[in-house]
């Protein structure tokens, strides 16, 4: 049975502010000595082409779901303190934070590969799908990437040394 | 009766976000061959060969994952989070 720690998970359509949300997440707790966190931003190019805006839309319900399975498979992992997902829906433009992900832990190496693990897994179980408007203006559906695929992959069974592969942000 | 949902591009490609069925198939896959009877954009995005992904009660199941009356069912592309 997994320790109990703070897991918080948010779904907003407002702008992520990320040095907000890292100095939220460092307060407070004593027995933390190493914080990881990621932002995953937009980027205005994809498979080739301009990006100029995109939209995310997801699952309500299940996504809540989804990323708190996921953060319990973590806290079944490694041995952690606290864990917090935010996510963006809705309109997005380049440079916008799209997601951040923050772990704590008493040392760096659960908090950095709790953190890895969580991303890993957000992007192939978490229902969200993007929609990009091109500069342009043509509007299509993001593709799943395989590369992303592999990255979840490697974290099957018990091999936490697996090598990175090499995953799209 | 199946309350089922449509998300992203299968949504988008069959013009409707939600649907029911009042019959209850067994599995997820019986249901998605149900529908995909319903006619040719359906039997594209629904079909054996579409890589669609599946949940049931809100989460990722397989074909092979039962029905019970009253489960609601998602169906979408692979997911592009993060």
């Amino acid at each position: 049975m997994a320790p109990t720690i703070p897991v918080t998970i948010e779904i907003t359509a407002e702008p992520l502010d990320l040095a907000r949300e890292t100095a939220a997440f460092q307060a407070g707790d004593p027995a933390t000595g190493a914080v990881a966190t990621f932002a995953g931003l937009m980027r205005d190019s994809n498979e080739g082409d301009r990006v100029a805006a995109m939209t995310l839309e997801h699952y309500p319900g299940m996504t809540e779901k989804a990323l708190k399975r996921i953060s319990d498979e973590a806290v079944e992992r490694w041995s952690l303190l606290g864990i917090r997902i935010v996510h963006r829906v809705g309109d997005l433009r380049p440079t916008d934070p799209i997601v951040f992900v923050a772990v704590a832990s008493a040392h760096r190496g659960d908090a950095f590969a709790a953190c890895e693990f969580l991303m890993d897994y957000l992007k192939t179980q978490a229902p969200f799908w993007k929609r990009e408007t091109l500069v342009g203006g043509t509007d299509r559906w993001v593709g799943a990437r395989d590369s992303d695929a592999q990255a979840a992959e490697r974290w099957a069974g018990d091999d936490r040394k697996a090598t990175r592969p090499d995953a799209a942000d | 009766m199946i309350r089922i949902l449509f998300f992203a591009s299968i949504r988008d490609r069959l013009g409707v976000a939600e649907t029911s069925v009042d019959t209850v198939p067994a599995t997820v896959g019986d249901l998605r061959e149900h529908l995909a009877a319903r006619g040719a954009e359906w039997a594209e995005v629904l079909g054996a060969d579409s890589q669609v992904l599946a949940a049931v009660n809100q989460a990722m199941s397989g074909p092979d994952a039962g029905l019970a009356d009253g489960d609601e069912v998602g169906f979408f592309p692979p997911v592009t989070g993060g």
